[in-house]
């Protein structure tokens, strides 16, 4: 039996480790976000190497907490929703690095007057990650609590929406002098920036739909 | 020579233990192995040890109250009950239908009774009618507190869903003792009560100042094939369990074992009885129960405390159906086979 709990701690402290990365993902990608809208392109650039390097390491934390699940025929009950779980958040986490890489790419040029509504937006993207994490961390834990940090998860997705809509207004409002190939090119990138927080939305549903199973 | 007919009458008691053990594992088990927190061989190196331990430390109690209702006083009567008892619950389960050892040794005493003119005491009869009542309402009651109890300090707690894993597994592990055991006291009196009157064994000491009188060396035998049973044939009953009539999840099933094992211990511990009885506590009788409806209580309890949401009615209506089945179905085979034993065997029963 010592045995068992032994390797249960470990497991434990990998699935901590993974969340607590993928935390550190969402910050830096905002603060990537923030850094290349200011035109600090060194720093961008630092940014979107760490994103990467954490994305590799998230991934191979899913792999090996999937094979020890399996391998040690551990939670039984609960190993689909769990495994799903965290395939689920590690691609909110490779999202991060393609929305990076997508800049780091195309290098777009926004104008000014969007500059403050796209920090909100990748601000609201970051909430709704954290906050993702933080009903992971929950599921495994604390499942009562699971559901405040789902409904925090679909406000800021709320919030995204809203802030994404507005953005794209202003891009194809009459006032705006930029080329239709432009305006075509800052949309998708403002929908780049959105869809972390729906792959932020999608997770959590499912977190929600396993957290019910999870009550006794 | 004679030991070889002693062991041919025997053999019908042996059966009976086979097929509890094949079937009643399950309900101590069951879950465990059907939600694969538990190996199989694991559950019945447990079940099997603890069924023993249980049967000859703890099976006195049950096995008076069923002497009381008929005390059969030739080998080849009790080969008779206890065989018709077994082949009921044997073809009820072939059947597939839900069936408690218990009440097919009931209802084959009476069978018994009614055959050779003796008269059943009623007062036992009642009694024990009165526990089937009793037994899945106190489960029920049991498994609705347990899970109250262990809803609360799982939130209080925050276990870790790993951690939990491990921990639900050790429970799994001690219950499914717990459950052997009380298994083993409460229902060797279905299996090897109708023998006593007539027991061949006298007493035996074993190395290490370990004795067991002829009773107990008859537990030890029954013990020893309901082990063979859970050993045997009970996995396939095992993992068909754990759909049965309310989806358990691991916790659930700790509950549901530990509130039907408390309650098949209660009616069969006669230390425990005691202790109640000294200490001015409510005591019960003791009397061999049925662990499945024991389990079905504690299901039941369970389902209530969830709001009874996800309960299978129909399944509920059919194993109600077989605990009046089964009494009446192995009467009247211990009547006609006991007709078969003295006119065509020529034997006293």
């Amino acid at each position: 039996m010592g045995f068992l709990f032994k390797q249960s701690a470990a497991i434990e402290s990998e699935i901590d480790t993974m969340l607590d990365d993928i935390t550190q993902a969402a910050l830096l990608f905002h603060a990537g976000v923030k850094e290349y809208l200011a035109g600090e392109s060194i720093a961008f650039s630092e940014r979107l190497e760490r994103v990467s390097t954490i994305e590799s390491k998230v991934d191979q934390s899913r792999r090996d907490i999937r094979n020890k699940l399996y391998r040690k025929m551990l939670i039984p009950e609960s190993r689909g929703d769990v495994l799903s779980l965290l395939e689920n958040i590690d691609n909110v986490v490779d999202r991060t690095k393609e929305v990076l890489t997508e800049f780091d790419v195309e290098h777009p040029i926004f104008p000014q007057n969007l500059l403050s509504n796209l920090i909100k937006l990748s601000e609201a993207s970051m909430n709704a990650m954290e906050n993702t994490v933080l009903a992971s961390r929950a599921f495994f834990k604390e499942v009562y609590l699971v559901q405040e940090f789902v409904n925090k998860t679909f406000f800021y997705e709320h919030e995204a929406d809203t802030i994404e809509a507005t953005i794209k207004k202003e891009i194809f409002s009459e006032a705006s002098t930029l080329e239709l190939a432009e305006r075509i090119q800052l949309k998708r990138f403002v929908e780049h920036l959105a869809s972390i927080s729906d792959e932020a939305e999608s997770v959590c549903e499912r977190i929600s739909v396993a957290a019910i199973k999870r009550t006794i | 020579m004679e030991e070889f007919i002693i062991l041919v009458f025997l053999s019908s008691g042996l059966f009976l233990g086979w097929s509890l053990g094949a079937n009643d594992a399950a309900n101590v088990f069951g879950a465990a192995v059907g939600t694969k927190m538990i190996k199989f061989r694991t559950a019945a190196i447990i079940g099997s040890i603890f069924v023993i331990l249980g049967a000859v430390i703890s099976g006195a109690g049950a096995s008076h109250t069923l002497g009381k209702l008929g005390a059969v006083n030739t080998l080849p009567g009790a080969f008779t009950v206890a065989l018709s008892a077994g082949f009921t619950v044997f073809w009820m389960t072939r059947l597939k239908l839900p069936v408690s050892t218990s009440q097919a040794i009931v209802g084959a005493i009476i069978g018994w009774n009614l055959f050779t003119g003796n008269q059943t005491d009623m007062n036992s009869l009642v009694k024990i009618v009165l526990t089937w009542i009793i037994c899945p309402l106190l489960s029920a009651g049991f498994s609705l507190v347990f899970y109250y109890i262990i809803r609360f300090s799982m939130k209080r707690a925050s276990i870790h869903m790993i951690r939990q894993d491990a921990i639900t597994r050790s429970l799994l592990i001690l219950a499914g003792a717990f459950g052997a055991y009380s298994l083993g006291a409460n229902n060797i009196a279905n299996v090897m009560g109708v023998f006593i009157p007539v027991s061949p064994f006298g007493g035996i000491s074993f190395a290490g100042g370990i004795k067991l009188n002829g009773v107990q060396m008859l537990f030890l035998l029954g013990g020893l094939a309901i082990s063979a049973g859970i050993i045997t044939y009970s996995k396939r009953v095992m993992l068909t369990i754990s759909n049965g009539i309310f989806k358990l999840s691991p916790i659930t099933a700790f509950i549901v074992v530990l509130s039907s094992s408390l309650v098949l211990f209660l009616f069969a511990s006669q230390g425990l009885k005691d202790w109640l009885i000294t200490h001015g506590l409510p005591s019960l009788p003791l009397v061999p129960v049925s662990s499945s409806q024991a389990v079905v209580g504690a299901v039941l309890g369970i389902g209530i405390a969830k709001s009874a949401r996800n309960i299978d009615y129909r399944i509920m209506g059919r194993i109600s159906s077989g605990w009046v089945m089964t009494p009446i179905a192995a009467g009247l085979l211990s009547f006609f086979l006991l007709f078969v034993m003295q006119n065509l065997f020529l034997q006293s029963v």
